[in-house]
């Protein structure tokens, strides 16, 4: 991919671009590296197999919902619903899926199917994604509170265990986090129906021209955004073992942050499943282990999100500015 | 007749007011007329907060695709708070605290186009990343804030005119305003026009990124405002005052007939929206249905509502 590149651009002007482009490519897992450090300055002790465990506990379900909303930005919409579907989806893995597990497995797969819908509705009306997602986010919530009114529920015992493997040497986070970029890059980046997807966001006149089907794409992509999300809702109520209705709010931004942080664009299909990993754990670890080591106060923790989704964009400005002008 | 009932007929904005008039009819038939015009009384009331944000939220939609302000919640809260805190329960600081909430707003709106224009970055992570940092402030700023507003402010806030809240009068005569703003200032026009096309504008002369300041300046200003009177008319700052606004702002803009993406607004709409879903809220609690159901009723209506209107023509 790189050498193709560099090959057919000409020699003169070339190095400083391809610099610049390798290292904006380079700048998730430098942020990453970044946060690792500081906490390893702050509380060297953390950098252990049991630090990395703790720390990245919650990355797993970030990492899962990062990946569902990469797949919707892919084909630029936005789901602003992500993070109270997954509380949903947690909702109902402790329960239905805990009491009787036909009947959640297939609800689980009716939200899938719900999401390809949703797809379809946004492609045939040619709607705006933020405002069906937003009227979206209070059907899951709404549904959610109907099914668990107060927190409890039980997590079913193989879920549990799953999320609590210990693997030798390598955290299990790390392992999961590898194995989620893994398939989503050969899965988008390297098929061929993986392009389609991505240029449906980047071209859909080209794409629909070409023969292939924008409907189908669109669904594809929602569906696969809802997949992802099931996964992370039910990785979720595995690590918290007890589900509550508004367990997931949160995920909704930091889904969008970690895609952003991710080297992904809102526009142009152009977006980066290793990337969108990467930037979740960056948000995951920055989110709360960073924070507290530097000794943040909890008021000001949201901030310092923020501040660090504003830093990493600076920078990714400063890089590209005097470089290809969009 | 049937001309101008026709004309009435081809407006978008009329089907706003049919929804909010469908509802109202569906909750007094439910109570069997009783508290009819209570209802309507208090939906005004609520609107008012809706419309104020609303209007903002639209000229900043208007300006194109990608162009929202999700900091809208943030800000209101921060604003509730220093509000509160300017007035410090004294009447003759009322216009003092309405000026600070204002200026408060207009800062974090400018901020917002800041960090739009220097980082080159979509609107909305802009205003998203800037309402993690606004709310930390008014986390941190408004810890344990229990300010009542000035007795004076608070009862203003309250005040009914024939059934009519004095708020919603106001309020009529702003959205006049800002109808005349925005069909017939050049800033007006020229939100319009950048949303339309933004190169053309540009190349036409219009100064745009003066323009797009202006109106990200003015949603966030808006917003200021709405959170000391949200302050005054719920009796208190509180960090959690604005959240609801974040959907309401977009879902009224939306119903209301403006289009998303940009370049074709509407202001009578925002009012019916608003009422709308006011509303909506107000049938579902005479119904008397539980919390959950009126959350999936809502987000199902609001689905609905945007599928039956459509988007925008396909270009092919």
């Amino acid at each position: 991919m790189t050498t193709s590149a560099a090959l057919s651009a000409p020699p003169a002007n070339a190095n400083g671009a391809e610099w610049r482009r390798r290292l904006r490519a380079a700048l998730p897992a430098l942020s990453l590296a970044l946060v690792v450090a500081a906490i390893a300055w702050l509380n060297p002790r953390a950098i252990s197999y049991f630090g990395f465990t703790l720390m990245l506990n919650l990355a797993i379900p970030i990492a899962l919902a990062t990946m569902a909303q990469m797949f919707v930005i892919a084909g630029n919409d936005l789901d602003l619903s992500i993070g109270t579907f997954v509380g949903f989806v947690c909702c109902v893995a402790a329960t239905w899926l805990h009491d009787a597990p036909w009947l959640g497995v297939l609800t689980l797969v009716g939200c899938i199917a719900l999401y390809a819908a949703l797809g379809a509705l946004i492609y045939l009306r040619n709607l705006p994604s933020i405002v069906v997602t937003l009227g979206m986010s209070f059907v899951w919530q709404g549904l959610a509170i109907l099914l668990l009114p107060k927190p409890g529920g039980k997590a079913p015992g193989w879920l549990q265990a799953i999320m609590g493997v210990k693997p030798p040497f390598i955290p299990f986070p790390i392992v999961a986090a590898v194995v989620i970029a893994a398939v989503g890059y050969f899965g988008l980046m390297r098929t061929s129906y993986g392009a389609i997807l991505r240029a449906s966001g980047g071209n859909a006149l080209a794409i629909e021209r070409a023969g292939w089907s924008l409907l189908r794409a669109k669904m594809t992509l929602f569906a696969l955004a809802g997949a992802f999300g099931v996964l992370s809702g039910m990785a979720l109520v595995g690590i918290t073992t007890s589900a509550d209705a508004n367990i997931g709010n949160g995920y909704t931004l930091l889904s969008i942050a970690g895609v952003i942080l991710g080297g992904g664009e809102f526009v142009g299909g152009r977006v980066s499943p290793i990337g969108a990993v990467l930037g979740a754990l960056t948000m995951a670890m920055a989110a709360s282990p960073l924070l507290t080591f530097m000794r943040v106060p909890p008021d000001w923790q949201v901030a310092a999100n923020g501040a660090i989704l504003i830093i990493v964009l600076a920078a990714r400005v400063v890089i590209t500015r005097r470089g290809s002008e969009r | 007749m049937t001309a101008t009932f026709q004309t009435l007929l081809a407006r978008p904005w009329i089907w706003s007011f049919v929804g909010a008039g469908v509802v109202w009819l569906a909750a007094i038939a439910f109570t069997g007329g009783y508290g009819a015009g209570g209802m309507l009384t208090a939906a005004l009331s609520l609107s008012v907060f809706t419309v104020i944000v609303g209007v903002g939220q639209m000229f900043v939609i208007t300006l194109g695709p990608g162009n929202v302000d999700l900091s809208l919640p943030a800000n209101i809260g921060l604003a509730s708070a220093v509000a509160m805190k300017t007035m410090g329960g004294d009447d003759r600081l009322v216009i003092v605290g309405l000026a600070a909430a204002i200026a408060c707003g207009l800062a974090v709106g400018l901020a917002n186009y800041l960090l739009i224009w220097a980082l080159r970055i979509p609107p909305i992570i802009a205003t998203l990343s800037a309402s993690f940092i606004i709310q930390s402030v008014d986390i941190s700023y408004g810890r344990g804030l229990q300010i009542k507003p000035p007795p004076g402010f608070a009862d203003f806030t309250n005040i009914v005119v024939a059934g009519v809240p004095m708020l919603a009068i106001l309020t009529v005569l702003f959205t006049i305003g800002a109808g005349i703003a925005l069909n017939r200032t050049i800033w007006g026009r020229s939100v319009v026009a950048i949303g339309q096309n933004q190169r053309a504008a540009r190349l036409a002369g219009l100064k745009v990124e003066p323009v797009r300041c202006a109106t990200y300046a003015l949603c966030g200003a808006l917003g200021g405002l709405n959170g000391a009177l949200l302050a005054g008319y719920f009796r208190g700052a509180n960090v959690d005052i604005g959240n609801e606004y974040l959907l309401a702002s977009i879902a009224v803009v939306v119903i209301g007939g403006t289009s998303v993406s940009g370049g074709n607004a509407n202001l009578p709409g925002v009012w019916g929206g608003a009422l709308f879903l006011v509303l909506l809220l107000t049938m579902l609690n005479t119904f008397g249905v539980s919390a959950g159901v009126r959350l999936l009723a809502t987000g199902l209506i609001i689905v609905a509502v945007i599928a039956a209107a459509g988007g925008e023509k396909r270009p092919r």
